[in-house]
């Protein structure tokens, strides 16, 4: 039966699939490229390799300083939602609560809301409360915007979490309290590892609030390449851009590890 | 208390910190700008509360308006399309492929982790004056002088398709993933061909994620800021632009506050659609 897919149809299909790697992952391929390109106008043909965009980058007190506020503000992030989305969790996935869809619809509902509308209802909003643009705004947008991810991400993996355990605990004398430090929390870890790398992940790339919420004078990595493509595309954006490839790819990754080593350990 | 009303009351306290986030970040926001779209600007000092008609006359009747809108409608409509003819062979195809199927996934997925901004300027790089085809056009001896190939309405619906389509991908793939191949199988054992078997067979049985993929792109898709200033000219400004233009540029809150409505209205008669036919359960599946 196996072999009648190997036919022309599927030779074209896989064609195709292919082709359709290609267009993902080529614009990427050339980024990464031209940030090593010696080439002083850091564009075609290229010259040699080099690593001098590398250099200046790190030279760049700004660039620099708004990967501070990008990690700051993702870790902060990160601790936020993953806090919230963990316990939302556990309430929807350990409990018979009423009204449940409901519930899931309004946790999850920042991510049907355009994130344009979020970021004017947020603004306007904490304005009027006397909050205006600042990390504490930027803080709060992205906390909101991250939490339907964290939710969706951590219910995923609780599921698979056995409750037999935790009744063993308990049954054998220990207290509700043991037992959720010493039994529930260990095996819920790779789960709040996941929400967390999720919600860094997403506040680090987060553009659209961003520019919405941000402070004149604060800039996050994101916002910084945006505000430097105005002048025209320079190899240190692609220099730049080959570190945060580095960075985003190789994050969600560690969290795939994690999430994958915790199936195994719960035989789930 | 009894153990039974502490249990029934455990939940909500291990909800409310986050049910409290949605409230007062999301819910009282989104009342707040429909307040708020009813004032009225001034030109010095704070705007005017009361109960004003003149934004939402501007945002429904202004043909400038109108035209981004119905703009921004197309572009979301044929990068939704663009989406689901590239996405469907591939995400076909992970989904049949023997053995490494979970790597083909998340290597497809790896592009959707890869920052926003870096993906679309990428496409500078590509398109560019300067950029990798022109030099490829030249040497080739095609072209004598680079082309502009960037900065229209066709590059902002590239840089949004490569922007959305792994989640059509992952949409398709999670409802073609759950259909039993058997079913296929037996189709054709009974007379079909296998394009036959396809189309009466998988095709339907994989609507719902096509629909829940479509459905993302579309709604994403039409609240896009970046693109159309990065990879756009100057006529091709979607709705967004138009929400920040009057938001930050031109501080005039009210209206920014109908604009922002009117957007999210639209958009939610999509989603209530859906909502009705399909529900949200098989939304979730494809973001989990």
């Amino acid at each position: 039966m196996m072999r009648t897919r190997l036919n022309l149809g599927w030779g074209a299909i896989r064609l195709y699939t292919i082709l359709v790697y290609m267009f993902m992952f080529l614009p990427i391929a050339v980024v990464v490229l031209l940030s090593f390109n010696a080439n002083q106008f850091g564009s075609f043909p290229m010259t040699g390799l080099s690593t001098r965009w590398f250099e200046t980058l790190w030279q760049n007190e700004t660039i620099m300083r708004a990967f501070r506020t990008s990690i700051v503000l993702g870790l902060l992030t990160a601790v936020i939602s993953t806090t919230l989305g963990v316990l939302a969790s556990l309430a929807l996935v350990r409990y018979s609560v009423p009204g449940r869809n409901l519930i899931t619809t309004l946790l999850i509902a920042p991510i049907l809301v355009p994130e344009v509308v979020l970021a004017v209802a947020l603004l306007l909003f904490l304005n009027f409360l006397q909050i205006g643009k600042s990390f504490t705004l930027l803080l709060m947008g992205h906390v909101i915007f991250t939490l339907p991810f964290v939710i969706l991400v951590v219910q995923a993996r609780l599921v698979s979490i056995k409750r037999d355990v935790e009744e063993a605990a308990l049954s054998l004398g220990a207290s509700p309290r043991q037992t959720f430090m010493s039994v529930t929390l260990p095996l819920l870890m790779p789960a709040v590892a996941a929400g967390g790398l999720f919600a860094f992940t997403i506040s680090f790339d987060d553009i659209t609030g961003t520019l919405f919420w941000k402070p004149g004078g604060i800039e996050t990595v994101p916002t910084q390449i945006f505000s430097m493509l105005r002048n025209s595309i320079s190899p240190e954006i692609n220099a730049l851009g080959t570190v945060i490839i580095a960075l985003t790819v190789g994050l969600p990754l560690l969290g795939l590890a994690l999430a994958r080593r915790m199936n195994k350990t719960s035989g789930g | 208390m009894s153990i039974e009303a502490r249990e029934a009351r455990q939940p909500w306290i291990l909800l409310a910190p986050a049910l409290t986030a949605i409230f007062l970040l999301l819910i009282v926001p989104l009342l707040f700008i429909v307040v708020y779209s009813f004032w009225l600007r001034s030109a010095v000092g704070a705007d005017t509360p009361g109960f004003f008609l003149d934004n939402w006359k501007a945002a429904l009747t202004d043909r400038f308006y109108r035209d981004i809108l119905l703009n921004t409608l197309k572009i979301s409509a044929i990068t939704t399309i663009a989406c689901a003819l590239l996405g469907y062979p591939a995400a076909y195809f992970i989904a049949r492929s023997q053995g490494n199927k979970m790597i083909l996934l998340i290597m497809l997925m790896l592009p959707f982790w890869i920052s926003y901004i870096i993906r679309t300027m990428s496409w500078i790089n590509i398109l560019g004056v300067s950029g990798a085809l022109n030099s490829v056009l030249m040497s080739l001896g095609i072209v004598s002088e680079p082309i502009q190939m960037l900065y229209n309405e066709t590059t902002v619906i590239l840089g949004l398709t490569h922007f959305l389509l792994p989640f059509m991908v992952l949409n398709i793939f999670v409802s073609l993933d759950g259909i039993d191949t058997s079913l296929e199988d037996a189709a054709t054992s009974l007379g079909a061909t296998r394009w036959q078997a396809f189309l009466q067979v998988t095709l339907p049985l994989s609507l719902p994620g096509l629909a829940a993929g479509g459905l993302l792109c579309f709604v994403l898709g039409a609240g896009t800021y970046i693109t159309p200033v990065v990879l756009g000219g100057p006529r091709d400004a979607m709705f967004a632009n138009l929400v920040f233009e009057a938001i930050i540029r031109q501080l005039n809150w009210p209206l920014g506050s109908a604009l922002s409505l009117l957007l999210l209205m639209v958009l939610g008669v999509l989603v209530a659609i859906y909502n009705r036919y399909l529900g949200m359960a098989q939304l979730a599946k494809g973001l989990g």
